[in-house]
């Protein structure tokens, strides 16, 4: 950087001696990681205020190595576990999960609906590229019914999952839903789910050209968040149309935000009212 | 009994309390867990102790859940840890190497039952000897204590935790449903003369770029989160400053050989053995509940006037190898003793076969404690 005065705004949130990306040209990673720090910064925050704790896939790579931050890149699909443990020893902090759909809904589905249920306070950001990007194209819960993959060449025969829809029905006190052409309106959405006192869960329908792309034909990054554009409707306009109009609309928006006992606090209380 | 934390005095006390207890004392903050016969009363005794004293206990979804939330809080600085037996330990295997490869203190209490699958759970056996040192994927060192009485249940916890702080590794209690459900006398000491060991933090306003806080022989110090270190913490081959390495294989062979070597290194430090061998020709090598008949078995052939002598792993991890080798140029025979099929035997005979006669000896049926009678029989058999 020092061979140029013109320094991106968010460069200083960067460890110290990475620089390079293992993300694939025209992947979503980027545009999800510029709104999570724009979010940070916009709250007025540093990244000494966070634990990020992160799992295996694509998308665990955000905060790890790129953040500056305390960081806990985890196994897969136990970010949420790891977290947990985090959050408990330091409530003061605001942890913050980023992770795939195969890493929180396949694998780790468990930690996902429990710790919604639970609604312990955490920031869970699901980058939803609906296939297994890292290890070449293999099939998700999350990838459409009949589409070919890498472990599907017949074509999908399960049935895929709405993951808002999940943690929502799980109990977590905050659900939204955005894709990655919706940037600003995920990056308010990330401000409220980091201030938010519960489970905050956000899924970010996101473009993985370079395995997903190349499998439904529908190929370059571009192409992808056009696709977004044309699909999203509100979870509101959804509740209007007919279960007709509603096949291969991308439903967005904000779809919890409510009150509810929070774990650690809870626990805190209880703690207080034993030991003193 | 409201806040305090070490419960000084002399109790008739059940194996698996007194592990909590010792927990408790050594300055346990956290724990976690997931009910399973025949470890449940410890997490019970944890749930209903650890607030008294301002910590906390939490029953998770699985015992996955349980290693991960308990390696998440260590990494806040929290001494922690968590119970249950041999299918808990099987879930949490690959947790289990986390912990290991990022340099984690915490304690895992495996209160074992034998067999395969669901088996037998009220029935002790230690069936799971090495899978706590060989069942997570991958080249690693482990420490392990196999606890004798509900004495050594409350301080082999203590020496567990204060192990697991210096060495900043996994430790893992290697008890059975014999000895957790066992009551007998614990003598709970002051609090004063239990040692606390707290591990080496980084120093405070130390540059992040500068720490070396992974892969040291002698133990880096742990740049625990939310004091400014700005730790990066992967399970991915990494180098002294946490970051990640994933082509150079030489960065692998480090990590593998440094991670390893920090428990070879201090092997004399960590290893605990009870010698009763001198001046015998016949010695008796056991460990856990096992060791119990084996010490009534040799006072019975002494008696007799059979030279015969004991030697009893109290760390079956890192193994002794040097001690068993010690004691194998001094015996003329050695009789392993175990409540399985013969786990740690094979690692015993190695030692031992190339100076002494070695043979093993299991219960008449697993899940039994060895006859003193046989196996003083055993002794008569090969001392003629």
């Amino acid at each position: 950087m020092e061979m140029s005065a013109l320094v991106h705004p968010l460069h200083k949130y960067r460890r110290p001696g990475v620089t390079a990306t293992t993300n694939c040209p025209g992947c979503g990673n980027g545009i999800v990681l510029q709104a999570i720090l724009r979010a940070i910064e916009a709250l007025e925050m540093t990244l000494d205020d966070f634990v990020f704790v992160s799992g295996i896939g694509c998308s665990a790579w955000i905060p790890s190595p790129f953040f500056n931050a305390d960081v806990l890149h985890t196994t897969h699909g136990r970010p949420i576990a790891f977290a947990l443990g985090v959050k408990l020893g330091l409530p003061e902090k605001k942890v913050m999960v980023v992770s795939g759909d195969g890493d929180l809904a396949a694998i780790g589905g468990n930690h996902l609906i429990h710790n919604a249920r639970r609604n312990v306070e955490m920031t869970v950001l699901c980058l939803n590229n609906s296939i297994y990007g890292m290890t070449g194209g293999q099939a998700a819960p999350t990838t459409p019914l009949g589409l070919k993959t890498a472990t599907t060449p017949y074509g999908v025969v399960e049935n895929s999952f709405d993951i808002a829809q999940l943690v929502k029905a799980a109990g977590a006190s905050f659900v939204a839903r955005w894709t990655t052409y919706q940037a600003r309106q995920l990056t308010a959405s990330i401000q409220k789910a980091i201030v938010h006192k519960g489970f905050s869960f956000i899924e970010v329908i996101t473009q993985c050209p370079v395995q997903f792309g190349r499998k439904t034909g529908r190929g370059s990054a571009v192409e992808m968040l056009m696709d977004y554009k044309k699909r999203s409707i509100s979870f509101q306009a959804a509740a209007q149309m007919a279960p007709e109009e509603r096949i291969d609309r991308i439903t967005v928006g904000e779809l919890v935000d409510e009150t509810k006992p929070e774990m650690i606090d809870e626990l805190c209380k209880m703690i207080r009212r034993v030991a003193t | 009994m409201k806040g305090k934390r070490v419960l000084t005095g002399k109790y008739f006390m059940m194996g698996n309390t007194a592990c909590a207890e010792g927990a408790i004392a050594a300055g346990c903050e956290l724990a976690a867990g997931y009910p399973i016969t025949p470890a449940t009363e410890i997490v019970n005794r944890l749930a209903e102790r650890l607030p008294q004293v301002g910590g906390a206990f939490v029953q998770l979804e699985d015992e996955i859940s349980s290693i991960a939330t308990i390696i998440g809080a260590s990494w806040t600085g929290k001494k922690v840890m968590t119970a249950t037996s041999g299918p808990g330990i099987s879930l949490m295997l690959e947790n289990l190497g986390f912990a290991v490869g990022v340099e984690t203190p915490c304690v895992i209490v495996n209160v074992q039952r034998g067999a395969p699958t669901t088996g037998m759970p009220t029935a002790g056996a230690p069936g799971d000897m090495v899978q706590a040192r060989r069942g997570s994927h991958g080249d690693y060192e482990i420490i392990a204590f196999a606890p004798a009485s509900p004495q050594e249940m409350f301080d082999h916890t203590v020496q567990a935790f204060n192990l697991a702080e210096k060495y900043r590794t996994p430790v893992f209690i290697l008890s059975d449903a014999f000895v957790g459900h066992m009551r007998e006398e614990v003598i709970i000491p002051e609090a004063e003369r239990i040692e606390a060991v707290y591990r080496k933090l980084p120093e405070p306003g130390a540059d992040p770029t500068k720490i070396k806080g992974f892969l040291d022989e002698d133990v880096a110090p742990m740049p625990i989160f939310g004091r400014g270190w700005k730790a990066h913490v992967t399970s991915s081959c990494h180098d002294e400053y946490g970051q990640r390495d994933l082509s150079d294989v030489a960065a692998l062979d480090r990590f593998v050989r440094r991670l390893c070597n920090k428990i070879l290194k201090h092997k004399d430090d960590i290893i605990r053995v009870e010698r009763d061998y001198e001046g015998a020709e016949v010695v008796l090598v056991s460990y856990g509940a096992v060791s119990r008949a084996a010490a009534m078995a040799v006072q019975m052939g002494r008696a007799e006037g059979i030279p015969v002598g004991q030697l009893r792993l109290i760390t079956p991890w890192p193994f002794p190898g040097e001690e068993i080798e010690r004691m194998a140029r001094r015996a003329k025979r050695v009789i392993v003793l175990e409540n399985n099929l013969g786990q740690m035997y094979p690692y015993i005979k190695a030692e031992a076969a190339a100076f002494a006669d070695v043979s093993f000896m299991p219960p008449r049926r697993i899940g039994e404690i060895h006859d003193p009678e046989a196996i003083l029989q055993r002794v008569r058999e090969v001392w003629k």
